[in-house]
């Protein structure tokens, strides 16, 4: 444990023999596709799939009315149907399906359906929305009575819709089984909880529904709501046949759902020397056509919405809106993202009015262990921000601007020769939660046996926890290797044969199913430690196995009017510094440099944990400067990578880390989940450096070139 | 029935004869015809390189090419990389150096790497971010994508 163990999978995947959900094949097998509502808001007044079933090749066309069991599905409220009745109420939402011999005329056969839709209003502005309570929550935090200090700063700030945009769009195999059942091989974060969703619709029980983990291309949070699960078992059990579905990238951007964009409004109060004394936010967060994972959302923004700060008054409102806008839900760091760009940038709006720097106001009013968070609960592990910002202070910052052409924003194409270029520094701190919150019942199951292979002792390890590409296999090879001191340990594919490990999400998987997969271990060793034969000896009467499940400590759900409540099992810290080169005249902008200090409790594997900081970062790097879904009047207007810009290795400057091991007590090894929290501080960080450099407020993120050339 | 075409494609060193018909992308022949999925789509446009395959050696975009043009030509894709005796320096690189995380892009870079690197065998860091400016990754931020490349280009050095 704590060594830099080489990724299990890491072989198969540069010899490209690692399959990818896109790359399943069977014999025979047809292939599904989909049609999408063009309308945001819509009747459906009539489909007619006729011309589509008489086309040669096509096996089946399917709607609303062919599902066969409960036609509505969703992960904590089930309110998205299977496919659209009678109406649409987001543009891309799923209207019909298609099965047949050839991709391309599966296609076309989904284009030959026709449907008369009957146009309406759509409501598009969360702000009216919020005006006609069309709400998915409303969470308020009410704590203290003096909301008037000496130093008073306001603001307004906007988060664009983000994308994740995993690189290996949605696909799945569904195979139809003897036994009437479905066997489905799908790329996904959470097998059980789509099972509970699939089967239902399917009309069966969840047994004869049985999932296997696919290669995953990227999650980020994009494959926790189903996508084609319901749709490609639909197509397989009318045809009797195995059927494959792959969206392709525009396709992607209308499968699943986005992060949430926001509308924030902030007033923090201090004194003279910038201690707080109040904050008041309305975080508004549109969760677009459906509920997904909107509540959730809502309630890490209301609960963590000041930041990892103290102030004794707090009175906050977050909503979740219901809209005509392509649904949102999890998107790594949610909801938490969007609060910390917005009280960041508050933080170093008062350090201006109080003649402080960055690092002296958050230290200032930084949370340690003790602190009360502004729910009420005691943060009761280490939380040593002051020291991490101290730390981040304290590492060298790159040399001053470069004249040489190809280092300046726009590279060689750069027109101003550098006259217009400035630097710019700034600092971001975000907090999140790890796990699921809220009083979820949030565990995972660990199957680990022991056997005799080739006389020697070997370790298979059964989960159904997602490896997504985090990193999650190696830790679970490395868990099992240091409890039972057995070198050989196999990892078994994830799949539903297995109880429920919870979705690979909110940063957990080594919690909470690296503590199953020790657990589970605890119990084999127990069992040799009692029998006291040498193991080779155990093993030659036949495996040990055993399964357990493992539990984080409880939650609570927040009072729904004082927000109070220990709902968070655990909380993180990463703190970044980001260091910029601003062209102000033509508004482009080079992030030069990128430190983060975070602290992860107990470090298990280096190499995959600095991967996770890096790849966070870079997220957080993409949502500052480029990353935004485009949506007018319901209408997405920037479906491809063309047009939806993700940061390319031009754009993703050098890092400098440092990470702490101040242990939690409560979980397996002291560790804290780190995939999050480099995702919300990075780009508060990059946005005060723009400010900055440019010297303007700079209120919403993406920042765009026009938003700094045209100021 | 479109018009079809019988091509053939020396693909990582071997004579494939496939029958396809004018517009069938290379990607596509690649993955469905010849069964060969480690060459990866991620956008179809020509944008993030999960597709780059070696055409007589130069990276090129499977996604962007017709397969009927690549008839003749040599072609390697990512299975073609390594050698008799194992993986080449460059894919063992980007596993040593963690320069993956779910893979989707590794064999867009892997092909786009070994290309750079028999131009350049001792690459700077500058050179190699340009070089694998085409190719998008979502998951390592790079970081320990430029590592690889080095440590590839190390590995190749030990080697020659
Ligand atoms: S699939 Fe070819 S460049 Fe993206
Ligand atoms: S490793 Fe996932 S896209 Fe690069």
């Amino acid at each position: 444990m704590g060594a830099s163990v080489l990724r299990p999978d890491g072989a198969l995947k540069v010899s490209g023999e690692f399959a990818y959900s896109s790359d399943l094949w069977l014999d025979g097998m047809l292939w599904g596709a989909t049609l999408r509502s063009p309308h945001p808001s819509a009747w459906i007044r009539s489909i007619d799939i006729g011309p589509a079933l008489a086309m040669p090749g096509v096996y089946a066309v399917l709607t609303h009315e062919d599902v066969p069991g409960e036609k509505f599905y969703g992960l904590e409220n089930k309110d998205q149907p299977v496919l659209a009745i009678d109406q649409v109420r987001y543009q891309g939402e799923p209207v019909a399906l298609v099965a047949a011999d050839h991709p391309e005329t599966a296609r076309r056969a989904a284009d030959a359906i026709v449907v008369t839709y009957g146009e309406r209003e759509a409501v598009t502005d969360p702000r009216v929305a919020l005006e006609r309570r069309m709400l998915v929550r409303h969470q308020p935090v009410r704590v203290g009575s003096t909301f008037s200090a000496d130093v008073v700063v306001t603001g307004e700030y906007e988060v664009g819709m983000q994308d994740q945009a995993f690189l290996g769009p949605e696909s799945g195999l569904a195979v139809p089984a003897e036994d009437g059942g479905v066997d489905l091989y799908i790329a996904t974060q959470w097998l059980h909880v789509d099972q509970g969703q699939v089967a239902p619709c399917l009309g069966l029980p969840p047994e004869k529904v049985r999932l296997t983990l696919a290669g995953v291309g990227g999650a980020f949070g994009a494959r926790e709501d189903l996508s084609m699960q319901i749709h490609a078992s639909m197509l397989a059990l009318r045809t009797g046949k195995p059927v494959k579905m792959v969206y392709g990238r525009e396709e992607s951007f209308f499968g699943h759902v986005h992060r949430h964009p926001a509308w924030m409004r902030y007033e923090h109060g201090a004194t003279l020397d910038g201690r707080l004394v109040y904050v008041k936010a309305e975080i508004l967060l549109d969760g677009g056509a459906y509920t997904s994972s909107s509540p959730a959302v809502v309630g890490n923004a209301a609960s963590l919405g000041v930041g990892p700060y103290e102030v004794d008054n707090v009175h906050i409102d977050a909503y979740g809106t219901f809209t005509n806008n392509p649904p949102c839900g999890a998107m790594r760091g949610f909801g938490a993202v969007q609060a910390c760009y917005a009280y960041e940038s508050q933080m170093d709006r008062l350090a201006a009015a109080c003649g402080l720097t960055p690092v002296e106001i958050r230290i200032r009013n930084a949370v340690s262990q003790g602190s009360r968070l502004a729910t009420g609960q005691v943060v009761d592990t280490p939380a040593p921000l002051a020291e991490m910002l101290r730390d981040l202070d304290a590492m060298p910052l790159p040399e001053s601007v470069s004249r040489d052409l190809r280092d300046l924003p726009g590279g060689v194409g750069q027109t101003t020769h550098g006259d217009g270029v400035r630097r710019g520094v700034g600092y971001g701190v975000g907090i999140k939660n790890i796990c699921f919150s809220e009083g979820f019942d949030d565990y995972s199951t660990a199957r680990v046996r022991v056997e005799l292979l080739g006389g020697e002792p070997h370790v298979l390890v059964h989960t159904a926890a997602a490896e997504v590409g985090q990193g999650l296999v190696i830790i679970q090879a490395q868990i099992a290797r240091t409890e039972l001191g057995i070198d050989h340990v196999t990892v078994a594919p994830a799949d539903t044969q297995v109880g429920s490990s919870g979705s690979s999400s909110a940063s957990r998987q080594s919690y909470v199913t690296g503590g199953a997969v020790k657990t589970a271990c605890e119990a084999v060793r127990e069992r040799i430690e009692k029998d006291g034969r040498p193991l080779e000896v155990i093993l030659q009467d036949g495996p040990i196995e055993e399964t357990r499940e493992y539990r984080h400590r409880r939650t609570f759900p927040m009072d729904p009017v004082t927000g109070q409540g220990d709902s968070h099992t655990q909380l993180a810290l990463c703190v970044h510094r980001a260091v910029v080169d601003v062209d102000v005249e033509l508004g482009l902008v080079k992030v030069v440099e990128l430190a983060a200090v975070q602290d992860v409790g107990k470090i298990l594997n280096p190499l995959a944990l600095e991967g996770q900081i890096h790849g966070g970062t870079a997220q957080g790097l993409g949502l500052a400067l480029m990353e935004e879904i485009q949506v007018r009047d319901g209408k997405v207007l920037n479906p491809s990578f063309t047009d939806y810009l993700i940061p390319t290795i031009l754009d993703m400057p050098p890092m400098q880390l440092k990470i702490l091991e101040n242990p939690d007590p409560n979980a397996p090894y002291g560790l804290r989940g780190a995939g999050e929290p480099p995702t919300l501080s990075s780009t508060p960080a990059i946005a005060a450096a723009v400010r900055n450099a440019t010297g303007l407020p700079l209120s919403r993120v993406p920042i765009r070139p026009q938003d700094i050339a045209l100021a | 029935m479109p018009d079809l075409h019988e091509i053939s494609l020396i693909v990582n060193g071997v004579v494939r004869e496939v029958t396809v018909p004018a517009r069938r992308l290379l990607s596509d022949c690649l993955r469905h015809d010849l069964g060969l999925t480690g060459t990866h789509v991620g956008c179809e446009h020509g944008v993030c390189g999960a597709c780059t395959i070696l055409l007589d050696g130069e990276p090129a975009r499977s996604c962007l090419t017709l397969a009927v043009t690549a008839a003749g030509h040599e072609i390697t894709t990512v299975e073609g990389l390594a050698g008799d005796d194992g993986p080449s320096a460059v894919q063992r690189a980007f596993r040593e150096c963690h320069g993956l995380q779910c893979g989707f892009c590794t064999p867009g870079f892997l092909c786009t790497a070994t290309a750079l690197l028999r131009e350049n065998p001792a690459p700077t860091d500058e050179e190699v971010v340009e070089g694998l400016s085409g190719n998008l990754c979502r998951c390592t931020g790079y970081q320990n994508i430029v590592k690889s490349v080095h440590r590839a280009a190390e590995l190749l050095a030990e080697e020659s």
